[in-house]
């Protein structure tokens, strides 16, 4: 189903590998992802889950980011796609949703309920070990064939040595730097939401909109507008008050 | 008092005190660290309040403060851990007071843990070790589980700073509700986010309910914390 060019699988390939540069941001770098893997196989949505050190699988990023699939993702704490995929470190796909009651009693229910048909998930994985796993869903039932999944895990192995920068360092020790920070970041993320909902009486998604739109009209990266936004609200008009 | 937090904390509730002097022994023993030591934050960043396991780890963090400089101090600014498997040369150079007093005091590796949640940040937890090498998954995870105690013990302050210890799982609780929630109550109530965290808490604890459904009646707007309510 992938009917990208091989220039332009090229070209996401690097945009995937290329984080080494000054103001990566991990949250942005996860975001990207969602969107060119969404992009690539002509999802409906896909979402981004990170291990905590509990092994619990925490949601980083989506390609729309909304309540709805927010839940679809936290789900996966208990079960689900991901978390199979994340066990058995292999893809997990062409799942129809229909069919998958008896497999995932909770998640299958409310992700069929959301408008979705099919479920693919592909761990994170780096040498031999895996980070986290990758969700990507369908409104129609099947989708990915051989090529694509291999493309797509192969896309999910290049972001997970791009986002852990492994080739550019020695320590084991920056891993867990690393991840503990973006764990952290994306908490940010969900306190500015309440911060500004609250602010402006309007729904959570509806402030992260305005955030994340504040944030590109700005040119600043989305993990620093939402650390203003709790250091000093004022200092933002356009999200203090509309 | 119903929550030890930010410049309220630095007078030190003592039950607070000692909960967090146990999580620093129990840090010790279990991470087989020469010393743990802790420094709390007071609203503004400045250094508040160490504990430490013993009288070394307790000067060794007050130094860090000192000079301004060091991996408590990093984890603390950069919002994340700062592992430091060796003090090599690297590390001398990162911090140039600061290592060199530390291997005197005859630490070889040390490991920092910031404690927060998002952007709500109380403190630092230090764990240093005689012998460089780096710690394994299972001692990070146990760092990071006494680093989520020592945050619940501050935001819930004296009441229950003997009841955290019972159960490490029920520590910190999980999910972009619960985020969003502190958000919303730190505007509700026109009060720092860590005091946010801590009323969240205490509510759940006075109503006998789980946090995570506290935190959806806020988000969903069910529930909402009044600046005059108590």
């Amino acid at each position: 189903m992938s009917t990208v060019s091989a220039d332009r699988l090229a070209q996401i390939f690097v945009e995937v590998a290329d984080t080494l540069i000054d103001e990566f941001d991990v949250i942005e770098f996860l975001q990207m992802l969602a969107h060119r893997a969404a992009g690539l196989v002509d999802a409906a949505s896909v979402g981004l889950l990170l291990a905590d050190h509990r092994g619990q699988l925490q949601f980083m990023a989506a390609s729309d980011e909304n309540t709805k699939l927010l839940e679809l993702l936290q789900l996966q704490n208990h079960e689900g796609p991901c978390l199979d995929a994340f066990r058995i470190m292999a893809p997990v796909v062409n799942v129809d949703l229909r069919g998958a009651g008896g497999r995932w009693p909770h998640f299958a229910p409310r992700a069929t309920a959301f408008g979705f048909r099919s479920v693919h998930a592909f761990p994170l994985r780096l040498r031999s070990d895996v980070i986290g796993a990758m969700n990507v869903f369908g409104s129609e039932v099947g989708g990915l064939d051989d090529a694509d999944v291999r493309i797509v895990q192969a896309l999910a192995d290049v972001a997970a040595i791009g986002l852990l920068q492994a080739r550019a360092i020695s320590r084991s020790e920056v891993l867990t730097e690393q991840l503990q920070g973006a764990l952290n970041s994306r908490v940010v993320i969900e306190q500015a939401k309440g911060v500004v909902a609250q602010a402006n009486g309007i729904t959570v998604d509806a402030a992260f909109a305005l955030i994340r739109t504040y944030a590109r009209h700005n040119n600043r990266r989305l993990g620093e507008v939402a650390a203003q936004v709790l250091a000093d609200l004022s200092s933002l008009p356009d999200l203090a008050k509309r | 008092m119903t929550s030890g937090v930010d410049g309220e904390f630095v007078r030190g509730p003592p039950g607070v005190v000692d909960q967090l002097r146990r999580i620093c022994g129990t840090a010790e023993r279990a991470l087989f660290a020469s010393g743990v030591g802790m420094s709390v934050a007071t609203a503004d960043g400045t250094n508040g309040m160490t504990v430490a396991s013993d009288p070394t780890s307790e000067r060794l963090e007050e130094l860090q403060f000192t000079l301004g400089e060091g991996p408590c101090v990093d984890a603390f600014t950069t919002r994340r851990p700062v592992l430091v498997a060796e003090l090599d040369s690297d590390a001398m150079s990162r911090w140039p007071v600061y290592a060199p007093a530390l291997r005197d005091a005859g630490v070889r590796a040390v490991f920092a843990f910031p404690l927060q949640v998002g952007a709500a940040r109380l403190g630092v937890l230090d764990v240093f070790r005689a012998h460089p090498g780096p710690l394994s998954r299972i001692h990070l995870g146990q760092a990071l589980t006494l680093a989520d105690l020592a945050v619940a013990t501050l935001l819930d302050g004296q009441e229950r700073a003997t009841a955290g210890a019972d159960g490490l799982d029920g520590a910190m609780e999980y999910g972009a509700e619960l985020f969003q929630a502190q958000g919303m109550v730190m505007i509700q109530l026109g009060v720092t986010l860590t005091e946010a965290l801590a009323r969240l808490r205490a509510y759940a604890y006075a109503e006998d309910r789980r946090l995570t459904e506290v935190a959806a009646d806020v988000v969903a707007r069910r529930l909402s914390f009044d600046r005059d309510q108590q």
